[in-house]
């Protein structure tokens, strides 16, 4: 860098944090609903991909999880395809958010399948009465009812995205916990580099809490105990 | 690239991995579960207590650190803990502390938030008929907890507490940040030493998938088990 205030520094990891998370967010949210409708859909063949895929990714620490798409993947990709992997400019941040959302993604998957599951059987068998196929079933009345349950778990889940980004430091992404670390390598000013970086993640957390605690109260259902 | 693939690597490290990695990983999961859950315990009494102050202290603790990333606190605690130690001992200057006693540290007051958690929902979940009949009984307070309340509520949490702890053995990969030799760290200081990151990074994954699928498959078959008593 050479110029700017170490606040600058730190203020840019937290965008590279906060850009880290919401890419790896929308890649969970995308996968982790396929997958956690498969689990429910009556298909057995269905149902054991979406537990397979859960508990793939569940049952490997985030970090070994980043090092096999980062160190590991390109290297059994064909030469070519490896080959322009490994020179992808910002390479740890794409592999951050991928790495991050696909494990986040697991964990989405087991909220929507409890949520779905949490539903009265009626639902569906109304739905199913009133000849709306699977597909509209889920579109128009299982799932509309199921992400407004789940709403408070998915977000501490998106928290726990945000936090999961600092592991990303690992393959060499400089996001707020790397700034923090490389402000306290440069300055030897340990605690106040660190109280920074801290303040900052309380900011973030309150603030993402407290708008998450609008948009539920905003989409509660009536009649349910979190309704009015 | 497969065809290169070479298991004797493997092999040659397997000594290193398990008697030096897999030993600091299990010993540091199950020392910080313990820890985790008796800090844990007290913190949930202490919200649970009755007295603002208390409660809030210790809501304030497990808000605070829920809300850090785990990496920052393994930094934290890692610069922390030698003038901790020189504040408790009165020492001249800060006390130089192991990897392995700082990272113990770091995961016991981390894991605390987590597990204090689970047993407030535990000790939430029991009856208030249990609490009032132990006082009918002339019980105190400490025995109420002891002999009536926390017993159950362990029981009941006993599931969620051992899920938690297969986290706590996933997240110990983390110490990797103050290249301490783990289970992960002997297998990546390997992988460079010997340029064989493919082998020893899938290596590492497939036994952590192994013994974390095994552990959460007895714990579903323990929930199950639970489930019928009740």
């Amino acid at each position: 860098m050479g110029t700017g205030t170490y606040l600058d520094l730190l203020l840019s990891g937290l965008v590279v944090t906060l850009k880290t998370s919401l890419l790896a967010w929308i890649i969970a949210l995308i996968s982790g609903c396929v997958i956690g409708v498969m689990r429910t859909l009556p298909s057995r063949t269905a149902s054991w991909i979406g537990f397979g895929y859960v508990e793939f990714f569940r049952n490997m620490p985030l970090l070994v999880q980043l090092f096999l798409w980062f160190f590991v993947l390109p290297e059994l990709l064909p030469k070519s395809a490896g080959l322009w992997l490994k020179q992808l400019p910002n390479a740890p941040f794409w592999t951050a958010a991928i790495g991050i959302g696909f494990f986040m993604s697991a964990r989405v998957a087991v909220q929507l399948q409890a949520g779905i599951s949490s539903l009265p059987r009626g639902q569906k068998q109304a739905a199913t009465a009133l000849g709306l196929t699977t597909m509209q079933t889920y579109r128009y009345v299982l799932l509309p009812m199921a992400f407004r349950i789940i709403l408070p778990p998915l977000t501490s889940e998106f928290l726990n995205t945000i936090k999961n980004t600092a592991v990303a430091i690992t393959i060499g992404l400089v996001e707020l916990t790397g700034e923090a670390r490389s402000m306290q390598e440069f300055s030897f000013q340990v605690f106040e580099a660190f109280t920074a970086a801290t303040v900052l993640y309380l900011i973030v957390n309150f603030i993402v809490a407290t708008a998450m605690r609008f948009l539920e109260r905003y989409v509660a259902i009536p009649g349910y105990i979190a309704g009015k | 690239m497969i065809g290169n693939f070479d298991f004797d690597v493997i092999r040659r490290a397997l000594p290193y991995l398990f008697f030096e990695g897999m030993r600091f990983t299990l010993t540091l999961t199950a020392l910080a579960a313990f820890g985790g859950l008796v800090f844990g315990t007290l913190i949930a009494l202490m919200r649970l207590s009755g007295y603002r102050l208390l409660g809030r202290v210790a809501g304030i603790y497990v808000d605070f650190m829920r809300s850090l990333p785990l990496v920052l606190v393994i930094f934290w605690f890692y610069f922390l803990v030698p003038y901790i130690g020189q504040w408790l001992t009165g020492a001249s200057r800060p006390i130089t502390v192991g990897a392995f006693a700082s990272s113990l540290i770091t995961f016991i007051m981390f894991e605390a938030a987590y597990f204090s958690e689970i047993m407030r929902a535990g000790i939430q979940s029991i009856s208030r008929g249990q609490p009032a009949a132990a006082n009918a009984l002339g019980l105190t307070y400490s025995q109420t907890m002891r002999y009536v309340v926390l017993p159950q509520a362990f029981r009941n949490m006993l599931p969620v507490l051992l899920t938690q702890t297969i986290v706590l053995f996933q997240d110990t990969s983390l110490v990797y940040v103050l290249s301490i030799t783990d289970f992960l760290g002997a297998a990546s200081k390997v992988a460079q030493r010997d340029g064989r990151l493919v082998e020893m990074y899938l290596f590492a994954a497939v036994v952590y998938f192994v013994i974390c699928s095994a552990a959460s498959f007895l714990v579903r078959r323990l929930q199950a088990r639970i489930a019928i008593v009740r």
